[in-house]
């Protein structure tokens, strides 16, 4: 790693301070709103603010300095996936969430035990920003001195993506493939419907198993 | 190091791991299948956060080299954002998929609340 040049020049301290900041309130923001969405019974409102959710962490992505995964949240994880939920919503007419008091204590206990043993292993990590972070060392400091010569473009994050590791973009692809396949064979073809008290109309498999 | 530094050095991780809970609680705990997804992708975007906070660098900037190749620049780790590229659209993905049977079981079941469902089930094997 070479020195922190950016430790002389005056102005470096205060835009750390403005980004650690905006880090820190985004962050509560995320978590507030994460709450909300839990708690929300009207899947609409839930869905909406699962987009305002995904939009706030790309928010968070550029502020820790990854403008591509910024990017692609914010189309992908704002943008597709709550039009895909809304979509889902079209197709659900009526759903509403029932609210139930069964059941909450003990997947709260399991939770909090839960969260208490990941914050206890976090005290060992090395610290948010810190440059001697073993992550930064080895391959990932390869890639950054060799990807911009070796590649010709600029843009580190794309050469590692399209070019060192284009088989696993194959890879993501082909993943993609098979869900858009899946969802075809799910949605599409003949629809059998189960008979059950809440839908008496329904003349299913299951009656006609019972009838043969 | 004093305990504010602390607090402050391992702050992301922290928010990390409640969102993380927050994610986990909602898909034990709650019985609507729509929001068991909701719930799983909030614990899928706080592993984005993670990965992306371990990549942050201090006085850092975004991993894209600007004119000549400037030495003495210090670039974010682009590592993790490679990663986490790939596991925001497979995780777009398998939403889609979620969503796709979550359709597909109101239409046969005519209910998504998970209680409701595994009664009709017990019900239809016991008849």
């Amino acid at each position: 790693m070479p020195p922190l040049k950016a430790a002389t020049d005056p102005g470096w301290v205060s835009t750390l301070m403005i980004e650690l900041i905006a880090n820190n309130v985004l962050l509560l923001f995320l978590a507030i709103v994460a709450v909300a969405v839990v708690r929300v019974r009207q899947l609409l409102v839930s869905v909406m603010l699962f987009g305002i959710y995904s939009l706030l962490s790309a928010a968070i992505f550029v502020v820790m300095l990854a403008a591509d995964v910024a990017f692609t949240e914010a189309a992908v994880g704002a943008g597709i996936a709550t039009v895909l939920m809304l979509a889902a919503l079209a197709r659900l007419p009526g759903e509403k969430e029932e609210a139930r008091a069964r059941g909450q204590f003990w997947p709260l206990v399991l939770v909090v035990a839960t969260g208490a043993l990941l914050i206890y292993g976090t005290i060992d990590m090395p610290g948010f920003g810190k440059a001697d972070n073993v992550a930064h060392r080895g391959v990932a400091m390869q890639y950054v001195e060799r990807a911009p010569k070796e590649t010709g473009i600029p843009n580190m994050v794309t050469s590692i993506l399209a070019s060192y590791r284009g088989l696993d973009t194959l890879g993501e692809v082909l993943v993609i493939f098979t869900a858009g396949l899946g969802v075809l064979l799910v949605l599409g073809g003949v629809h059998t419907k189960i008979a059950s008290p809440l839908r008496p109309d329904a003349v299913g498999i299951r009656d006609g198993e019972r009838r043969g | 190091m004093t305990m504010s530094d602390v607090v402050l050095e391992h702050y992301n991780y922290w928010v990390v791991i409640v969102l993380m809970m927050i994610g986990m609680y909602t898909v034990i705990s709650r019985g609507h299948l729509l929001k068991k997804v909701i719930g799983l992708n909030i614990f899928q975007t706080s592993v984005f956060i993670m990965y992306i906070s371990i990549g942050y660098v201090e006085g850092g900037t975004v991993p894209i080299v600007e004119g000549g190749a400037a030495s003495d620049v210090v670039y974010a780790n682009p590592l993790p954002h490679v990663l986490i590229l790939t596991a925001i659209v497979v995780g777009v993905s398998t939403t889609a998929l979620a969503l796709a049977l979550i359709i597909r079981i109101r239409e046969a079941y005519g209910t998504l609340e998970e209680y409701d469902i595994q009664k009709l089930d017990q019900d239809a094997e016991s008849e």
